[in-house]
């Protein structure tokens, strides 16, 4: 069912101790700041964080690490020049890191929201974060089976959303959204504008609204903001 | 020069914006190309209009133009080494899993990565020095690694003490098996295979020198 909702805060309150929440983004493009944010305030502990990253200096993510309220990352690339709370608790040996490369990430969040089992993959193969795994000889190559990755809520952030929850992306900011969406038993979105329904192209629509659970209206969201 | 059919075309070694210009040369016209971060991105600077190279980014888009500069700064709008960048014309924007099946259904021609090392067979390491307390980071390297169909590597020939970093097998961890096919250093371009590496061109030294510096057979090329 879809709900649209007020604040943030609420939009949140629901997620439980132990649970796996995929949050979108690469870099800051498509990242919900403010629904990390409100997942801070809302105390939800002892989660499993799938995202490309593991926090950046002290913001969104790096904070939730910071506080301890993320027991495992799942994510490709925690290392990054001010990742310096995962790096603390990675050393003092608080959190679990699930390292797993960019493709086999994106794919296994696809493969969760598609039913799909498994699958095999030539990446990796031969390589440390292949061991332990079954391997084949398909098709003349090599290949690693890699398990979906099912989460309990995803945040993710779009630029528009309509009455029926479908969903447009702006530019990179779409990376991980829609299949983090399809992948998770509940999905939030926030989004920096809710158009009627029928405004949107349908033949431009990326995420349909049958993979949103929850959408927030923030008004940062999707803007074109200007780095420094 | 030493030899009668010298394959050294340069007198000096050459820099790393020479070696970008090479690689750029040799890409051929119409490819569909992702270069890896750090010195990969300066091959950018040499492709021209008339190649027709369409420049793939992991995290989603295909089309990418130069960095973005002043106005043009969108934060939206970035490469996989998170830097503002661009659209062309004819650009286009997919999500991540889409990105990647680029990469690992064998649809993107090229992809120029940076190395620790290479091995005679074209197995490649650059992702992880394995040193004790380091936090392992893999981002996309092994899916472009193991998914393009080619890999060039652009790396210095020798370390900093002077150790040779195409080797007989590699000692750092590895990012794909088998999957390099060229690897261009500041001393000379090899093509590497099943069947051996095999010294295209030599810059400031001959063929003989270069084999002095690496630790298995070389062939020269023809």
């Amino acid at each position: 069912m879809l709900n649209f909702i007020d604040t943030v805060g609420e939009a949140v309150a629901g997620i439980k101790d132990g649970s796996t929440v995929m949050i979108g983004g690469f870099g800051n493009a498509g990242q919900p700041f403010e629904l990390i944010d409100a997942l801070m305030d809302c105390g939800a502990k002892d989660l499993t964080v799938v995202n490309n990253n593991a926090g950046q200096g002290d913001q969104g993510l790096a904070l939730l690490i910071k506080e301890g309220r993320v027991r495992k990352m799942i994510c490709s690339f925690p290392r990054q020049s001010d990742s310096w709370h995962f790096d603390a608790k990675f050393h003092a040996g608080e959190i679990e890191l699930e390292l797993v490369p960019q493709g086999n990430l994106a794919e296994r969040i696809r493969a969760a929201g598609a039913g799909i089992g498994g699958f095999f993959t030539p990446t990796g193969y031969g390589t440390t974060l292949a061991e332990g795994k079954e391997t084949r000889l398909l098709d003349g190559k090599w290949q690693v089976f890699e398990t979906p990755i099912h989460a309990d809520v995803a945040l993710i952030k779009a630029l528009k959303a309509d009455g029926k929850g479908n969903l447009v992306y702006r530019k990179t900011a779409r990376n991980f959204g829609p299949i983090m969406a399809a992948a998770a038993k509940h999905t939030i979105v926030q989004v920096s504008e809710v158009v009627p329904t029928g405004s949107l192209d349908p033949e431009n629509v990326v995420t349909p609204g049958i993979y949103v659970n929850s959408v927030v209206r923030v008004d940062s969201a999707g803007s074109n903001k200007k780095v420094a | 020069m030493s030899t009668q059919t010298s394959i050294q075309t340069s007198e000096k070694p050459l820099g790393r914006d020479e070696l970008a210009q090479l690689v750029a040369r040799d890409i051929v016209p119409g490819s569909f190309v992702n270069l890896g971060i750090g010195q990969p991105t300066l091959v950018s600077n040499y492709l021209t209009e008339e190649q027709n190279i369409t420049l793939h980014t992991e995290n989603g888009m295909l089309g990418m133009g130069p960095a973005a500069e002043g106005d043009e700064i969108d934060e939206d709008l970035i490469n996989a080494g998170k830097i503002p960048v661009t659209e062309l014309p004819g650009a286009s924007y997919f999500h991540h899993a889409d990105s990647f099946a680029i990469m690992r259904g064998g649809h993107l021609d090229i992809c120029v990565l940076g190395a620790f090392q290479v091995s005679a067979k074209g197995d490649l390491a650059n992702w992880h020095t394995g040193a004790p307390g380091a936090i392992p980071a893999v981002g996309g390297a092994m899916d472009l690694a193991t998914g393009a169909k080619d890999v060039f590597v652009m790396m210095t020939l020798l370390t900093r003490e002077g150790v040779s970093k195409l080797v007989e097998q590699c000692t750092y961890p590895l990012t794909g098996v088998g999957c390099v096919t060229r690897v261009y250093t500041d001393k000379a371009v090899f093509l590497t295979g099943p069947d051996g590496v095999t010294v295209r061109e030599t810059f400031g030294c001959t063929f003989e020198e270069i084999q002095e510096l690496v630790p298995m057979p070389l062939k020269k090329a023809e």
